[in-house]
């Protein structure tokens, strides 16, 4: 899986409230028995919480933050975002998905736009006046 | 990647956008929230541990690069 985010071209940057000592000792004890070798990202520190008020994560009465997950292209826009209450995880296969359907725009200059449910390959759109009322060609479902 | 110099002082992230300025504005009242999309991801530096390394990281260094930013409850919790 950070394979595909190697390949294209994107860093995995996780952070939480813990201290960096704290993520060694997490990386350490359980991750590296769930992931060989380890996880290979940065692990970010947050213990102020200021980090996760900036991106509107941080949950002030139980002192930790939310599992916001950004996507920044390479300007430093934030082009994507998510957030979920603590008890579901997150869907890597969706995150990936939407990196490759932005990756794919960027290239174009924004000529080409992905619709609903678009992975690599599958039709793209070609926002114009020719297009209105037109979509329906494209994708239907 | 910076070398981060391990002392005894508690680690705190050393600098997050403009939070501290907005704090002074509203006396921590109300956070001001700058990340939305479409718009500049708040820059911030902080400390990190990667591959049996301590580091200091700011989100500035990966411009030119995708970035995927993933907060999380906290280390050791279940999900």
């Amino acid at each position: 899986m950070y394979n595909e985010f190697q390949e294209l071209n994107v860093e995995v940057l996780t952070i939480s409230v813990d201290s960096h000592f704290v993520h060694k000792m997490w990386q350490v004890h359980e991750l590296s028995k769930m992931v060989k070798g380890g996880v290979p990202f940065p692990m970010l520190s947050d213990s102020s919480g200021n980090i996760g008020k900036l991106y509107g994560v941080y949950d002030e009465d139980a002192g930790i933050e939310l599992r916001g997950r950004f996507i920044i292209d390479p300007d430093g826009i934030i082009q994507a975002m998510e957030i979920l209450t603590p008890p579901v995880g997150r869907n890597v296969e969706e995150v990936i998905r939407q990196i490759k359907a932005y990756q794919h725009v960027r290239e174009t200059n924004g000529q080409e736009v992905t619709p609903s449910g678009w992975q690599p390959g599958k039709p793209v759109l070609k926002p114009g006046p020719d297009l209105v009322g037109n979509v329906w060609k494209t994708w239907n479902v | 990647m910076k070398e981060l110099k391990i002392g005894c002082a508690k680690p705190a992230a050393q600098r997050a956008g403009e939070i501290d300025e907005a704090n002074n504005m509203d006396k921590g009242e109300k956070t001001m929230v700058l990340a939305k999309v479409g718009s500049k991801a708040p820059d911030f530096e902080t400390s990190m541990y990667q591959n049996g390394n301590f580091g200091q990281v700011s989100l500035s260094d990966y411009t030119g690069k995708w970035v995927v930013l993933c907060f999380y409850p906290g280390d050791f919790t279940f999900v």
